[in-house]
């Protein structure tokens, strides 16, 4: 009796093992069909073609499966929106984690994750219907659906994420700091600055580059908005299309198992390794610079 | 002279915070203009035959009563398949897990996953549920490829309602000699299942808000039938809202409907959000 009970027990253990398990298998099936489906682009164009080519003519004859332009797209509104974005939010995280007070933060905090539960083609279209005449009008550019509005999008897609894990980050140094600062004389400000964020640095770098990352990977919003042009911008008020959205907008026309359909897989390989990749550096920083308690300052 | 630096400091101090009163200020100001637009615009769109009726007229008139149901069935879909096994692995993460490579691989996984962008998922979903388990472009592709995107985020929340679980309960229970099965199943788990329907919920509007994961896997532009099986296409709120807002003959006549779309999905998802937020709310007061 007894030995039946335990030998279920361990059978339960295991059950949950393989189900916790289907995660990393997940990711590695993600990871399989993306270089079974998107690697036979290199039989018809070389490696160095793909990264470096700086011309995206799919459906030529012959094609060009150059994604330079591609990649800068990705990287450029990437980079504005991290311009806007990383201000923006780690300052709303210092706000709510030290000035707010608890009655504001009880009702700005819901807001914060308001703002990121907004699907992203709402967003998508909020962009396109509203901004776009809008800098349209007031820059007097030929069109409002560039990079700058699509950075601009993004902004708000990332500042929630950065927003929340910094925010953790500073209400989890131990107020021991804060008070032996302020016991110095400094004012609360001061405490902020040179004190809270240099404890709370990993976590809000954590917060930065997954927001970043969520930028980078984020489809809808860059669809309809970037303005969808292959080609490296010259000015925020360029056109461009960004890697996820010549994926959206291609994948529907590319014949099932052409050259384009494996480009365009090839792509979804590139996008998987450059969001593991901020993945990777969030966790190294998260792990190596943790803060562990007061006595470790 | 001291006076004078202090008075400077309090100053600075309160222009500094100033500052970061207006970021804040800046986000709820954006989430306010974007729902103020989308109410004002698309609030004559919406009567009851917008939300009963199929479109018609190619998409120039009627109604978006299957691309409701297709949200739906989308969505819950997702955490049918999703729920149980998001609480399952969070279950061995708290409960069952010691420190060790398994768990840090484990980790990697979740965390790794909850960083691949959808349009990703939704080439995973194009190639392995649509083409390599043959079938087609469905409902079941498509919950299928939103479950496994929403997968981390039910995992996190999940954990975070069993960490909640104060271990003088799992103590008690063991002490009274019930197993650790036991205790999971009749005590930590029941404790922790309002919380974890919280993450459910949230995890719901998310995957009903999803467009790039789907438009590969489950939505069309047009069908006729409402779906009569999981194997059926259908059409669904967000890739419709894309639809007409880019690809229409008639992207300008037919804005009404695209604003009406985009206020039909916001208050679904919005509502769901503040539903769950309030719920966890009132769970932390009566703790």
């Amino acid at each position: 009796m007894v030995r039946t009970r335990q030998i279920k027990e361990i059978l339960i253990r295991y059950v949950f093992f393989l189900l916790a398990f289907i995660s990393i298998a997940i990711l590695a099936m993600i990871l399989f069909f993306l270089v079974r489906e998107g690697v036979p682009v290199f039989d018809e164009v070389s490696i160095k073609n793909f990264f470096f080519g700086k011309y995206w003519y799919p459906t030529a004859d012959p094609p060009d499966f150059g994604i330079l332009s591609l990649i800068m797209a990705s990287l450029m509104v990437t980079g504005i929106s991290a311009a806007i974005s990383i201000p923006l939010g780690v300052m709303t995280a210092i706000y709510l984690a030290e000035i707010a007070t608890p009655r504001v933060k009880e009702v700005a905090k819901p807001m914060v994750e308001m703002l990121a539960s907004l699907p992203s083609v709402v967003i998508g279209f909020f962009g396109m219907v509203i901004v776009a005449p809008f800098l349209q009008n007031i820059f007097d550019i030929p069109t409002g659906l560039n990079l700058f509005n699509a950075s601009l999008m993004l902004a708000f897609m990332s500042v929630p994420t950065i927003t929340t894990i910094s925010e953790d980050a500073i209400s989890s140094v131990p107020p021991e700091l804060k008070e032996a600062s302020l016991a110095l004389g400094a004012t609360q400000w001061e405490s902020i600055i040179r004190v809270i964020i240099p404890a709370s640095l990993s976590g809000v770098s954590t917060g930065i580059i997954l927001g970043m990352s969520r930028a980078i990977g984020e489809t809808m919003v860059v669809l309809m908005v970037a303005g969808g042009a292959a080609m490296i911008p010259g000015s925020v008020f360029d056109p461009c299309r960004p890697m996820p959205a010549s994926i959206a907008a291609e994948m529907a026309e590319a014949p099932f198992r052409s050259d384009h359909y494996y480009a365009l897989f090839a792509i979804g390989l590139v996008l998987f390794v450059f969001t593991l990749m901020f993945n990777f550096i969030a966790d190294y920083i998260s792990h190596k610079h943790r803060q562990v308690g007061a006595a470790t300052l | 002279m001291a006076e004078k630096t202090a008075a400077r400091r309090k100053i600075s101090q309160s222009g500094f915070f100033l500052m970061f009163r207006g970021a804040a200020l800046i986000n709820a100001f954006a989430l306010f203009i974007v729902v103020f637009f989308l109410v004002k615009n698309g609030w004559e769109a919406i009567d009851w035959t917008f939300l009963t009726e199929a479109p018609t007229d190619s998409m120039t008139k009627g109604g978006i009563f299957p691309c409701i149901i297709g949200t739906v069935y989308l969505s819950i879909g997702a955490m049918v398949f999703a729920f149980p096994l998001g609480v399952a692995s969070a279950i061995y993460l708290n409960e069952y897990a010691r420190q060790g490579a398994w768990l840090r691989a484990i980790r990697f996984g979740i965390n790794n996953l909850a960083g691949v962008p959808s349009i990703v998922f939704g080439l995973f979903g194009l190639a392995f549920f649509v083409t390599w388990m043959k079938l087609e472009v469905s409902i079941l592709s498509g919950a299928l490829t939103l479950g496994i995107l929403s997968l981390p985020v039910i995992i996190g929340t999940a954990e975070e309602a069993l960490r909640a679980v104060p271990d003088t309960y799992r103590e008690a229970s063991l002490g009274i000699g019930a197993t650790k099965w036991q205790t999971i199943s009749r005590v930590v788990l029941p404790t922790a299942l309002p919380s974890m329907i919280t993450g459910g919920i949230l995890a719901l509007s998310r995957a009903a808000g999803e467009t790039a994961a789907i438009m590969f896997t489950a939505a069309v532009y047009y069908t006729t039938q409402t779906p009569s099986s999981i194997f059926d296409p259908v059409m669904a709120l967000p890739y419709h809202i894309y639809v007409l807002a880019t690809a229409g003959t008639n992207i300008e006549q037919t804005r009404g409907l695209q604003y009406g779309t985009a206020l039909v999905l916001i208050a679904l998802v919005l509502g769901m959000n503040l539903l769950a937020i309030i719920y966890r709310a009132r769970l932390r007061r009566k703790r």
